[in-house]
């Protein structure tokens, strides 16, 4: 976290601790899953696209895989959020804070100010937690770019206009930390950025929607990923990217429900797609001598699904993810180890699930996968279970 | 350094655009319920322009915090729900998005209908229950709605205290139509009295009591739970035990548990509109409660 949030973050909650009308609510969110694949998970890749971040796949057999800890205190014009997720990777378990951050209560003007660390402002289901997501995992595109899910130290301003229509427009100011960006060097601390707009209404009592675009634009420092990964040997050779990173993200969200009354029926239709740009270099860490590259990252990603919900607590969706890229650079070798290159293959997968919900709590999902990520076709199968204990917050939309 | 200009460009705009509103001569008031949105037109009158977040065929727990939800509460004066968590899962979103000081929590446009009455049904022990506070489907007593009333003028002369005159006259005018209603609402339901129904779910509970009817078992006793076989199996004990002259069930509850329970009894399913349908002009209240009686009624005449 960036010198300047500290103070930010120290008064606020100063304000929000003095306040006698401060609300403290407390959450526990466990999210389980049982995995089989046919193929192995640690062969897993994305041929024209670097896995960074979180963005493999999840240990195969049992994981707690993203269970975590949430805390909201609410104050009169304040409000503070801090969530610890408890995940588990190769049998470790460390605790990582995944959000704390200070919110504008009541403002005014439709202003909202946040700063801290928080779900950047890209695409649609970036600002869910995953346990909300409508699948037990990241939709392809997510994992190209974002490392499954954008999150960064920053500030935001957001803004509702006083419109019949709902137009909100926003600016998040980040750290540039995290994947994907992947270093902070300017002198400010600020090396991406997030503008985003989101529009919305209703077409009559039983159907909404909401469409939004988001631009983020990075100075990527060393960002590090996955690389070509040669019989399972683990790539000794680690890529580094470092120079301009654009990606435009739009996306479309579609409900329906019978008279507007979600709870017997309803119908969710979502879409989102990303375009990235990037202009840079991308050296092999650890080569010897060493080996690097310009590089001109052409890439697209989309998904759409659709959820279903039949009767009370059961629900059956279907998702299709597509990747596509067109990367260049001086060094074609460097870039095929870089897993930059695409090897002739376009990423896509077909999932179906059903999920049941036996309490208001608590939700089990049955999914499963055919995947054509890379040039072994997978077949995935995924039981997750989500138990929230305590408050666990309203929804958006 | 070129984004730092595009954000002063942004700012500018958004300076530009919030303090050139123009002013809005009526009151705007976003309802959670038609109950309360029809309550509003009845007190405010002229004064107020109200939109009500749900319909009648609407559950009101289940409500997504839809943009145009959003778009509503940014411009409010006013908000006019329920409370006591029947809201909970998206008012907080829209309070929270809207950034709209006037209706924060606490604030007089933050107007709960179940703070100005005593809540039946409170529960103690389960605090993961969403009714904890007390049942929140107050409107369904007229005379807590003659309580709720009053508050409501009081709230609305606080934050409009220009036409607090206009706001008592039309309390004047409601409660006295509404009280001769009453009266004849009673009359016709005494043969209801101490008469056994099933319910869908404990929604019911202010009517109920209002009216000394006998609730002898709920077919949902959780909120959004389906009932199971062996409750199903228990309800048909009961009713073969007891007489039980109706199933009650709103308009967007699932109509499957009651067909079948109705089914295998021969009881009949009686569906109540759970709120007004209209809510925009006077009247409406009165209209629903002289339906919500006349629905009762053929359920006991044999």
């Amino acid at each position: 976290m960036k010198f300047y949030l500290l103070p930010i973050l120290m008064v606020g909650l100063l304000i929000t601790a003095e306040s006698q009308a401060a609300q403290v609510s407390y959450g526990l969110t466990l999210d389980g899953k049982i995995t089989d694949y046919r193929q192995d998970p640690e062969e897993y890749e994305l041929p024209g696209f670097g896995l960074g971040g979180e963005a493999g796949l999840d240990d195969e057999g049992f994981s707690l895989n993203h269970s975590e800890i949430t805390m909201q205190v609410d104050a009169e014009h304040l409000s503070a959020k801090m969530t610890v997720v408890i995940p588990e990777e190769d049998g470790d378990i460390d605790a990582e804070l995944e959000e704390l951050y200070l919110e504008s209560v009541g403002l005014g003007n439709g202003i909202t100010l946040r700063a801290g660390r928080y779900f950047a402002g890209v695409g649609y289901i970036n600002q869910q937690h995953t346990h909300s997501w409508d699948f037990a995992d990241a939709p392809l595109a997510y994992r190209a770019f974002w490392g499954r899910q954008y999150i960064d130290d920053g500030l935001r301003i957001n803004w509702v206009a006083p419109t019949d229509m709902f137009v909100e427009l926003g600016l998040d100011a980040l750290n540039g930390g995290k994947y994907p960006a992947g270093g902070s060097t300017s002198w400010d601390g600020v090396d991406a950025h997030v503008a985003y707009a989101n529009f919305g209404d209703d077409i009559d009592s039983s159907q909404s929607w909401q469409a939004g675009v988001s631009y983020y634009a990075a100075d990527v420092d060393d960002r590090l990923s996955g690389g070509h990964q040669h019989g399972g040997g683990g790539a000794t050779e680690i890529p580094g990217f470092t120079g301009d990173s654009d990606v435009l993200g739009l996306n479309l969200v579609y409900k329906w429900a019978p008279d507007g009354n979600y709870r017997n029926r309803n119908f969710t239709l979502q879409s989102e797609l990303f375009i990235r740009d990037e202009d840079g270099d991308v050296i092999l860490k650890g080569s010897s001598p060493l080996e690097a590259t310009t590089y001109r990252g052409d890439q697209k990603g989309f998904y759409v699904q659709g959820v279903y919900q039949f009767k009370p607590q059961w629900r059956v969706g279907s998702r299709f993810d597509y990747l596509t890229s067109d990367n260049k650079g001086s060094d074609a070798e460097v870039l095929e180890e870089a897993s930059l290159d695409d090897e002739g293959v376009d990423p896509k997968r077909w999932s179906v699930m059903l999920d049941y919900a036996p309490t208001e709590m608590s939700r089990w999902r049955l999914q499963f996968n055919r995947d054509k990520s890379y040039e072994r076709n997978d077949n995935q199968i995924l039981l997750q279970y989500v138990i929230s204990f305590g408050a666990h917050g309203a929804h958006t939309f | 350094m070129r984004t730092h200009s595009k954000y002063i460009q942004f700012i500018g705009f958004v300076l530009f655009v919030t303090l050139s509103q123009p002013a809005f001569a009526k009151l705007n008031v976003l309802a959670c319920e038609p109950e309360w949105a029809a309550l509003v037109t009845e007190i405010g009158g002229e004064h107020v322009k109200v939109f009500s977040a749900t319909t009648a065929m609407q559950d009101p727990h289940q409500i997504q915090a839809r943009p145009s939800l959003i778009a509503k509460a940014r411009r409010a004066d006013m908000i006019a729900c329920s409370g006591a968590g029947l809201e909970a899962g998206w008012l907080p979103v829209l309070l929270r998005k809207s950034a709209n000081p006037k209706i924060q929590t606490g604030k007089p446009g933050h107007f709960l209908a179940t703070d100005h009455v005593k809540l039946l049904g409170k529960v103690i022990d389960d605090p993961a229950n969403l009714h904890a506070a007390g049942n929140p489907h107050v409107h369904f007593d007229p005379q807590r709605m003659s309580s709720i009333a009053e508050a409501l003028k009081n709230i609305l002369s606080k934050i409009d205290a220009e036409n607090a005159d206009d706001y008592q006259a039309n309390l004047q005018n409601f409660s006295d139509s509404w009280n001769a209603a009453m009266q004849g609402w009673e009359t016709s339901a005494t043969k209801l009295k101490k008469r056994s129904v099933i319910v869908h779910h404990d929604s019911w509970v202010y009517l109920i009591q209002w009216l000394g009817i006998k609730q002898v078992a709920a077919l949902e006793p959780k909120h959004g739970i389906p009932p199971s076989t062996s409750h199903l199996a228990k309800l048909l004990e009961i009713v073969e035990q007891q007489p039980v002259d109706m199933i009650i069930r709103s308009g967007y509850e699932d109509e499957r548990p009651s067909e079948w329970l109705s089914r295998k009894s021969g009881i009949p399913v009686v569906t109540i509109p759970f709120s007004v349908e209209n809510y925009s002009t006077p009247g409406e209240l009165k209209r629903w409660m002289d339906g919500v009686i006349s629905k009762l009624l053929p359920g006991v005449s044999k």
